[in-house]
């Protein structure tokens, strides 16, 4: 491809639709994604928009959006891009179709991002150096995962959650709380004010057999237990001080386990990406903890932590600058895996 | 109607084995209880019992797995759903008809969505002993009746009813 390479890329594995235009893998042109928190907040809880439907009333008027405010037209596009798996298959074929339909048209080479490699790409589009290989921790609502990158393309899962994601119990723990939707933001500000030595609560799979595989359920459990146990001896629930104290658990487990990663493998970065990303608290201590091992923590900023097809488009223009261009019958992948 | 009590999450998931070994491909097993009862772990026996190898992890951000073992174990989440629509618009209906096993945790948000023909497991807290023991309330459709007997009877030689 020549100097300059603009990507169209389409993300439509879960929640949202989302499209963007991106420039030579690192410059962010356009980023749409139509689901917003404001939108989930008025109906007092996450509103999936897992209606596959619902993706296609609205991929057609979001990837307008995109090219508008990037300011090309079609003819200006040089590949597009969408993730394929994993996700909602209903979902993914939206995107997938569209992507195919508009490559073929507009005879341009068509990328298959998996949606998780597509979460590291987010940080390509900081402005940062990053220097292969690389570890990353991906940790959102749905996923988290510790990955090694060797290069572009070469992909190695070292660890993953059993069984809930870690912005799986930040939202569980929220609505215990009563604090509302999102839950990570939210406990994230009310930890702020809390002591988090005033509860204990578990980190899991932190001996050597646990490897590098997270389980956030028991924390999970434990702070609904405490919450019935004050309930039940008629104290008043101090959610500052347990939101803390939960807080630190997780990000105490995640810190210590890329910890471990980055002493097994030696990288020069860290990446950070998905939603949980965005916790101030985890950004602060994994860049310490990291500091000690001379390794340097890079993180998007918070709506590319998010899904977005930014990181897609990114992911994209790598595929393709090394020939990895999808066929025709590209299919959608509810359970890709690396 | 018949009640287990589990005395920890470990036998909770021993529970979920012993019924992942005796279910069959086109069973829908939809499971309700709060928060912390013990629906994932319970999800986690039952595919480990049909076979399923590796880590199966809570759908209720990415509301479906799909896992293979024996046969396809689809494991779907209701948490995050806000109507019955959404359900329709994922076309659920067509994995409770195939022949895969699927497993539905939040299932009583949408019961009346739910085929009739099923097996449906309730955990409840022991307030005895609320931090681990659960009562896992089973009930099945008259179609499902044998399986439902055959469940029983290996629940009861293992004296967990």
């Amino acid at each position: 491809m020549p100097g300059k390479s603009l990507i169209l890329g389409l993300e439509t594995s879960c929640d949202d639709t989302a499209a963007a235009v991106v420039l030579n893998g690192r410059s962010v042109l356009s980023n749409v994604v139509s689901s917003q928190d404001s939108f989930h907040r008025r109906f007092g809880g996450v509103v999936p928009e897992i209606a596959s439907r619902r993706h296609l009333e609205i991929i057609g008027p979001v990837i307008d959006e995109a090219l508008g405010k990037a300011g090309v037209n079609f003819a200006d596009l040089d590949g597009i891009a969408a993730s394929h798996g994993p996700g909602l298959v209903g979902s993914l074929l939206v995107g997938v179709s569209t992507a195919k339909a508009l490559a073929f048209s507009l005879d341009l080479p068509l990328a298959a991002v998996n949606h998780l490699e597509g979460h590291i790409y987010a940080n390509f589009l900081t402005g940062a150096t990053i220097s292969f290989p690389v570890l990353c921790l991906v940790v959102s609502g749905g996923h988290t995962s510790l990955l090694y990158m060797e290069g572009h393309g070469s992909i190695e899962l070292l660890g993953i959650t059993r069984d809930d994601a870690a912005g799986e119990v930040f939202d569980k723990v929220a609505r215990t709380l009563q604090l509302g939707f999102p839950g990570g933001p939210l406990i994230d500000r009310l930890a702020q004010q809390g002591e988090a030595g005033s509860f204990y609560f578990p980190r899991a799979l932190m001996s050597e057999e646990g490897g590098l595989d997270f389980s956030f359920s028991g924390v999970k459990t434990a702070v609904l237990n405490c919450v019935l146990r004050e309930k039940e001896a008629g104290k008043p629930i101090k959610n500052a001080d347990i939101a803390a104290a939960f807080q630190d658990a997780v990000v105490d487990v995640l810190v210590e386990k890329s910890f471990l990663a980055a002493r097994k493998r030696k990288t020069r970065h860290f990446l950070l990406a998905g939603g949980v990303a965005a916790n101030t608290e985890l950004r602060r201590r994994l860049r310490r903890k990291m500091q000690e091992e001379g390794v340097e923590v890079i993180c998007p900023p918070v709506e590319l932590c998010t899904d977005n097809a930014a990181m897609i488009a990114s992911a994209g223009y790598f595929y393709l600058r090394q020939g990895r261009t999808a066929s025709w019958d590209l299919n959608a992948v509810p359970d890709l895996r690396f | 109607m018949q009640v287990v009590r589990s005395a920890d999450e470990e036998q909770t998931r021993e529970i979920g084995r012993i019924l992942g070994r005796i279910v069959g491909p086109g069973t829908v097993i939809a499971l309700s209880g709060e928060l912390g009862a013990g629906k994932t772990v319970l999800a986690q026996g039952l595919a480990e019992g049909l076979g399923v190898k590796g880590p199966v992890s809570s759908p209720s951000f990415v509301i479906m797995n799909v896992y293979r073992g024996r046969c396809d174990v689809y494991h779907f989440d209701f948490y995050r759903l806000q109507n019955a629509e959404e359900l329709e618009e994922l076309g659920l209906e067509e994995y409770y008809y195939s022949e895969g096993v699927t497993i539905i945790e939040w299932s009583n948000k949408f019961a009346e969505t739910l085929p009739p023909e099923r097996l449906q497991i309730e955990l409840v807290r022991d307030d005895r002993d609320p931090e681990n023991a659960r009562f896992l309330y089973f009930k099945a459709g008259s179609a499902v009746g044998a399986l439902f007997e055959k469940i029983v009877e290996e629940l009861k030689k293992r004296c967990l009813c």
